[in-house]
């Protein structure tokens, strides 16, 4: 099983799996929608008419190509290798996201759906799927952790400011994974007429795969950029994971890339030592939650721990298949930072480069705090910068102890 | 026979519904988890489904969510499911016992060690909620080698050629969801079902039993002229969540006596085949 492949990029198989992970655990009410999305959005992936929609819309409306900038003053401070960020907080909305909303909303339109819904951790994803609801004139339903409501309210007010209506889960933890289960309590009820926009590359096949494919645009661009920038590619590319989307979006084109280390940073929260974090790459083990088999947080009787970060967005107790399937490959590392790791690393990018990053991306800087100086200087990394931390500076201050 | 065919045969033979509840094993503790159980086959249940609590039901509705979080709550474990359907079987050796729940649980546990525990328990079937028939296999030889029947689901998304892919396999009885939804919502419409349930009989001979939205006896006792049998779950969970705080065996007889009224008119509807 754990034969090393030509290729990390052919996957998943036809029943969406990448070795053991993947694959479709829903409920059989599910199962046709599931096998429907998959059929359309394979049509439209060899229809030249749905990617001119779509590159379209990413240039005009969510401004791509996003920059791919020297850190100069970061890479001198750290004295190590060349850093380079991945600008993907420059898009429309302030994150990653809305590369894979606009795909998944133009594939709503084809299959006829008239509802979209979603579920939303640090509200980055609930922005992005408020705004392509909004440009497409769609009714839009976000689902929403209490917890992470209370944290983020400046991205609730966006989402509702867009015309979507957030609903509020009081379930479990009152985070991610809990809107999850309830935009899936959504989905199954209203089986006719919506379209369940899901935000990373995680939940029952064709998902991961299609908002992975979605995402790629990132590690596209970044691999020209690098080309163009520097005649050769980065030696180290590095992304945070919580479900996954930006980081499978960035590594993808790199996999092949036999040269290129690739390192996932997960959240360790208050240390992987303690009963607080979201590292379930380095800390879980394989399970089955929200339609697909990947690794879990989960207790010896296959209960799902609640994870915990600072960064709503990284806070979810399991991760994207291909994620897991590339760990086990061994092609990827994945490294846990601390939140107070991250909350340095969201000072320092602030004050050096005047790019206030997402907690979430913090961590990404976080972790080439600690590596860059192990490297030389003609080392290049290029980190993805996966969107802007705005909606993180009232929780920022209330960890630094400031009263705003 | 196995105590599934066994039942569905002598109550077609009866001419009647079987009555199906469902409770989650340690809710709202063990110790009254059990006592309803043990009570369950006298107030007139023909099948009881016994539900593995999970952390994230992502299929039910409120009322089956609050009793997988009580059980858990109360120490509920897999192997005290186990357990707990061993001790009942000590009590009562013909009623079936159908585990329900999510795959999770059964992934951690372990499939082929799963298979063999729940048979040496007395298990008769599993229904897994997210374990869909591209997905089941790993679960499906296993307790078909072990005599164990791996529940099916039809829904109302259910067309023709998904219905022959259901079918391909499928053992004990099939569940039919009467609205796509959670559970404890509403119910389906009448039409809708009995629709859906001549489809089913045509393509099957094994016997639908019909669930999610059921509440009153009086609803129980329309899905029983139709089908099979006629599954309750949320209606009665919601029986022990209302009762909290009460001595335990005030608990125990509410849930019974709403047992007693649904298994009643489910049992006094006469059950005409719909294509008969």
């Amino acid at each position: 099983m754990n034969t090393i492949p030509n290729s990390f990029r052919t996957g998943p198989d036809a029943g969406g799996h990448f070795g053991a992970y993947g694959g479709r655990f829903v409920a059989e009410t599910l199962m046709p929608l599931v096998l429907a999305l998959e059929q359309a959005y394979e049509a439209a992936k060899k229809d030249p008419a749905f990617h001119a929609e779509l590159t379209d819309l990413l240039t005009h409306y969510a401004g791509r190509e996003s920059p791919l900038y020297f850190a100069e003053r970061l890479t001198a401070h750290l004295g190590g290798a060349k850093i380079y960020l991945k600008r993907e907080d420059l898009n429309h909305t302030g994150a990653h996201k809305i590369n894979n909303t606009l795909g998944q909303i133009l594939l709503a339109r084809r299959m006829g759906k008239t509802r979209i819904i979603a579920e939303t951790g640090a509200g980055s994803h609930g922005v992005a799927t408020a705004t392509v609801a909004a440009r497409f004139g769609l009714p839009c339903t976000i689902y929403m952790g209490e917890v992470d409501m209370e944290r983020q309210k400046p991205n609730v007010f966006r989402m509702r400011l867009l015309g979507a209506e957030v609903r509020g889960v009081s379930s479990g933890a009152r985070t991610l994974k809990d809107a999850t289960n309830e935009a899936l309590r959504d989905w199954v009820a209203n089986v006719e007429d919506t379209f369940y926009i899901i935000g990373s590359v995680v939940g029952p096949h064709p998902y991961p795969a299609m908002v992975r494919d979605f995402q790629t645009v990132i590690g596209n661009e970044t691999r020209a950029q690098m080309l163009e920038r520097e005649g050769r590619l980065p030696d180290l590319v590095t992304a945070c994971v919580g479900g996954g989307s930006n980081a499978i979006g960035m590594f993808h084109p790199f996999v092949d890339d036999v040269a290129v280390e690739i390192h996932g940073v997960e959240a360790a929260g208050e240390g992987v030592d303690s009963p607080r974090h979201a590292a379930t790459l380095s800390m879980g083990s394989p399970g089955v939650l929200h339609g697909a088999r990947s690794y879990l947080l989960q207790d010896s009787d296959g209960q799902v721990i609640e994870a915990h970060s600072i960064s709503a967005g990284l806070d979810y107790p399991g991760v994207g298949p291909e994620h897991s399937w590339l760990k086990d490959m061994g092609r990827v590392k994945y490294h846990s930072v601390t939140d107070r790791e991250a909350l340095d690393a969201f000072v320092m990018l602030s004050k050096l480069e005047g790019i206030i990053p997402a907690l979430e991306s913090a961590h990404a800087v976080a972790h080439v705090i600690k590596i860059a100086p192990q490297m030389r200087p003609d080392q290049i990394i290029a980190i993805c910068l996966s969107g802007r931390g705005d909606k993180d500076v009232f929780s920022v201050a209330h960890a630094l102890g400031e009263k705003l | 026979m196995s105590r599934l065919a066994d039942t569905f045969a002598r109550l077609k033979k009866e001419g009647r519904a079987a009555f199906v509840p469902f409770i989650t094993a340690g809710d709202p503790d063990m110790e009254t988890s059990f006592a309803i159980l043990s009570k369950l086959p006298e107030a007139g249940a023909d099948v009881i489904e016994l539900g593995m609590p999970f952390s994230d039901p992502m299929a039910d509705g409120p009322a089956v969510q609050a009793s997988s979080m009580r059980a858990l709550k109360a120490g509920a474990s897999m192997v005290k499911v186990l357990e707990m359907v061993k001790k009942f079987r000590k009590v009562n050796s013909t009623t079936p016992v159908v585990l329900m729940g999510y795959y999770n649980p059964i992934h951690a546990y372990g499939t082929a060690r799963f298979a063999h525990d729940v048979a040496g328990a007395g298990v008769d079937g599993l229904i897994v909620v997210d374990l869909p028939v591209e997905e089941d296999e790993v679960l499906r030889v296993p307790a078909r080698a072990q005599g164990v029947d791996v529940i099916r689901f039809v829904t109302p998304t259910t067309d023709d050629a998904r219905l022959k892919r259901v079918l391909d396999g499928a053992g004990g009885y099939l569940y039919y969801v009467s609205v796509a939804g959670v559970t404890g919502t509403k119910s389906g419409p009448e039409d809708a079902v009995r629709a859906a349930i001549a489809r089913v009989r045509a393509a099957t001979d094994l016997p639908c039993t019909v669930g999610f939205g059921i509440r009153t006896p009086h609803q129980a006792a329309a899905i029983a002229a139709m089908a099979d049998g006629v599954v309750v779950g949320s209606a009665i969970v919601s029986k022990i969540a209302d009762n909290l705080g009460k001595p335990r065996a005030a608990i125990i007889a509410e849930v019974l006596e709403l047992t007693r009224a649904l298994a009643g008119s489910t049992h006094a509807a006469r059950h005409a085949r719909v294509n008969a």
